[in-house]
């Protein structure tokens, strides 16, 4: 699971049955299965039918509430019914959505935003009311909306509605990112007084029809939508949280979207004729994290040794079966201000090795902290382990429970398994490396580098924030804790009749799960 | 002793038998690492927002407490709240149980009748042709474990071959009885070698006994005493097997439920767990706590009335 679809806790059934698509799969080819590739069946844009949607999803217990969101379904559910101001573009910077504009005052600490045009589903516009009621909720000291860290920066007493579609919200710092909270997941507008979604009615492109909790969901076109009317008339999110069900329901037609599967489903159905698979480059950071302050990754010299005794190749092609790029222990590749201008890592094992003994390390025994939580941790973990076997560090996995995990390693240990979904990369540096950063799993607490921050964030010159965010980059690849080996793509496989599925959306971007622009050809 | 002592007897021992499986399901979730909190903050694990939910969901008072007031409730029929999704508790598990109850009937009917006469025609040629041909059959489906057998029906009928829905996903299961023909194989699978088994041994017994001996001697021949003779004192052991059977389908078999998509009493059981829901883990303990209580009662009073002097009361 990716980073807000937190889920993976809820998730991990995956592993029961995981042989059962491959059987399907064998039999299939076994038999001969036509073999024709898939052309571009789906063609032009048409209007009209049904789609059901396969997902894996929270059982009986799931909410409809925007702002809970947490699984992939959830943010799948939230995106068809309900819209933010703004959301993550491709390259994962900020899109306008319901905001049509901002500006920020001189020194960034008030944000006149102005609305789009958009009605809910009831027929009522989207005012600058109905957006401090969504902030209020979500920020609510009693309440733990997802979204609350991100938007804990609002000034809401001091922020105003100037008219209907001019909202003007204060800060409680100056803060030239603010856009990025607008898109924060989960910072959905509802309408004004909403506090039930048993019946959702939201302003985004389908309107709430009829919901059985755990097992489906039937939605509807909205016409008047202000992005543009959706081309399917209707949308079913159906759940399973077994990968094999979803594919055979796919290869049947009962579905014709199956969200997340495997790269060996995405493998064996390869030009078989019956699905396409689209990938979704960039969209989990696949990494080791390693806690700085303390034995044994205090030491700089063998935190380098780690990055260069790594054979990220290896675990690309071993552990994500080769759906996935390599990484550069930075995060964020191919996003809005990713450092490519830094040299890629290579295996080094005699630099690694000589680092190890400079380190007095040789025949260290580190534990390593990993449990099935997101796919791949496990293996991993092991293939890690003998590559540092081989530069003569001793790993030993301890295998965690997976429904507590990202609390126990928080705080414990002193190597863990660690992922990530899509968010801008100054989310990922005030979420993780700042000196009083929530989620800070590698310990990085650096009075400089927050400084370097701080910096970034007060200036209004993006030129300037580029070039800091640069500085931290290269900071982190010399010295960092997070020893970020690959990227994995996120897959999702749909019938040859189903168009419009973008591939240029990293999991967690607005494009990604996104419907209204899907047709049935 | 007469029936209805006996059977308020068991009676008070099943509610003592429930209450105490709530207790000990109580105290074994609390020992679970992590708490909802926990598992709802996921990979947020800000300690501000972990606060923030246990405060939010009370679970911040002692589990003593929180217990005596899930208890208090109880009585008053109130099953409580799902700390996941803030409704109540009975309005998620009414639509699992129903499910598992659909499924649960829909085997016994068609098992119950096929197994009893596949024994039957197996003991009347006792060590012949049919006998051995329905013992390695059933011996050779109860040797398959339910996933692989589940895995091979869906790869063979429902993706390659396409005759029947592969999986029940978003099925009307009533308007759409064709999604249930390959769950109701793999569920039927095991608990047809046992009760045919158990039938042919019961019946080959009963036919041996004194008392079906004495009815051929008074001339009763064929069918009748067959089936009025020899039948219901075979059917004792069958009767307490197939209280098993039921408990198992009542309980929601998790491996048919994930893999065709059926969401039972199973499924909700293990997504409460594993989101630490203490409310929903309780009610659906209690409610297979009560379901396996009354099938054994029922089994136990028809046993008992089916050969009174099998000693199955004591």
């Amino acid at each position: 699971m990716l980073f807000p679809p937190v889920a993976a806790p809820r998730l991990s059934r995956r592993g029961l049955l995981g042989g059962a698509a491959a059987v399907s799969a064998v039999l299939l080819s076994g038999c001969g299965a036509d073999s024709t590739p898939v052309t571009a069946a789906s063609g032009q844009p048409k209007r009209g039918g049904r789609l059901r949607a396969a997902f894996a999803g929270g059982g009986a217990n799931e909410t409809l509430d925007p702002h809970l969101a947490n699984l992939f379904n959830e943010a799948s559910r939230a995106k068809a019914m309900f819209d933010k101001l703004a959301d993550y573009g491709p390259d994962v910077s900020i899109a306008p959505r319901l905001a049509e504009r901002w500006a920020p005052s001189s020194d960034l600490t008030r944000w006149t935003i102005t609305l789009r045009q958009a009605t809910f589903h009831d027929g009522k516009p989207v005012r600058a009311a109905d957006v401090l009621y969504s902030y209020t909720r979500i920020t609510d000291p009693k309440r733990a909306f997802r979204a609350k860290a991100s938007l804990d920066m609002l000034d809401l007493p001091n922020s105003r509605a100037v008219d209907d579609r001019t909202v003007e919200l204060a800060l409680k710092r100056p803060f030239a990112e603010f856009p990025n909270a607008l898109a924060a997941f989960g910072a959905y507008i509802v309408p004004e007084g909403a506090d039930t979604f048993e019946r959702p009615v939201g302003s985004g492109p389908f309107t709430f029809d009829s919901w059985q909790p755990g097992r489906t969901l039937l939605l509807k076109r909205h016409d008047g939508y202000w992005d543009g009317a959706a081309h399917l008339d209707e949308l079913e999110y159906l759940i399973s949280n077994e990968e094999s069900a979803r594919v055979n329901a796919l290869l049947a037609g009962q579905v014709d979207y199956a969200h997340d599967i495997t790269p060996t489903t995405a493998r064996t159905h390869t030009n078989n004729g019956r699905m396409s698979v689209t990938r979704m480059p960039n969209s989990t950071m696949q990494s080791f994290v390693m806690k700085v302050d303390r034995p044994p990754f205090d030491n700089r010299d063998l935190r380098e040794a780690m990055f260069l005794l790594t054979d990220r190749q290896q675990l690309v092609d071993t552990v994500l079966a080769g759906s996935g790029q390599v990484g550069n222990d930075l995060f964020g590749k191919g996003y809005q201000y990713y450092a490519d201008d830094i040299a890629q890592r290579t295996p080094d094992l005699d630099r690694a090795r000589f680092l190890i003994d400079k380190a007095g390390a040789r025949g260290l025994r580190i534990k390593l902290d990993t449990a099935p939580v997101a796919s791949g941790f496990v293996e991993a973990a092991s293939v890690f382990t003998e590559q540092a076997k081989q530069a003569g560090l001793v790993i030993e996995t301890a295998m965690g429970n997976k429904d507590t995990y990202w609390k126990d390693i928080l705080n414990s240990g002193v190597l863990a398994s660690y992922r990530s979904g899509a968010m801008p990369i100054e989310t990922h540096i005030s979420q993780r490396l700042l000196t009083n950063s929530t989620t800070n799993a590698t310990r990085w607490t650096r009075p400089d580098f927050d400084a370097l921050y701080a910096k970034a964030i007060s200036s209004a010159d993006e030129a300037a924030r580029r070039q800091a965010y640069g500085d931290m980059q290269r900071t982190l690849h010399a010295e960092g804790g997070f020893l970020i080996w690959g990227f994995a793509d996120f897959l999702v496989a749909t019938a040859p009749r189903v168009g419009g599925v973008s591939a240029n959306a990293p999991a967690n971007t607005l494009d990604w799960a996104r419907f209204d622009k899907v047709w049935l050809g | 002793m007469n029936l209805p002592r006996y059977a308020a007897g068991r009676l008070l021992l099943g509610l003592g038998q429930v209450a105490g499986i709530a207790t000990i399901v109580f105290v074994l979730t609390e020992a679970l690492p992590g708490d909802a909190a926990v598992v709802i903050a996921g990979d947020q694990p800000d300690p501000a927002r972990i606060a923030a939910i246990r405060a939010q969901l009370h679970l911040d008072q002692p589990a003593w407490q929180r217990y005596l007031d899930w208890l208090s409730d109880l009585l008053r029929a109130d099953l409580g709240v799902s700390l996941i999704s803030a409704r109540p508790v009975t309005y998620g598990l009414a639509a699992s149980a129903g499910v598992t109850l659909l499924l649960a009937a829909v085997t016994l009917t068609v098992l119950v009748p096929l197994a009893v006469a596949l024994g039957m025609l197996a003991a009347r040629s006792e060590g012949g042709r049919l006998d051995r041909a329905v013992s390695a059959v059933s011996v050779a489906l109860y040797a398959v474990p339910e996933f692989a057998l589940a895995i091979l029906l869906i790869a063979v009928f429902g993706v390659q071959l396409g005759w029947l829905p592969p999986t029940a996903f978003g099925a009307d299961l009533l308007a759409q009885p064709s999604v249930l023909v390959l769950p109701l194989l793999v569920l039927l699978a095991r608990p047809i070698c046992t009760i045919s088994r158990l039938t042919r041994a019961g019946m080959i017994d009963a036919l041996r006994s004194e008392h079906v001996r004495h009815a051929r001697r008074l001339g009763i021949t064929g069918a009748r005493l067959w089936l009025r003779h020899a039948l219901p004192g075979a059917l004792a052991p069958v009767v307490q097997q197939l209280a098993r059977t039921t408990d198992w389908l009542l309980g929601g078999v998790i491996v048919v439920e994930a893999v065709f998509v059926i969401p039972g009493l199973g499924t909700a059981l293990v997504d409460a767990v594993a989101t630490r829901d203490i409310p929903t883990v309780q009610a659906l303990c209690v409610l297979i706590a009560v379901s396996t209580v009354a099938v054994n009662l029922a089994a136990d009073l028809v046993a008992f009335r089916l050969a009174p002097r099998t000693g199955a009361v004591r």
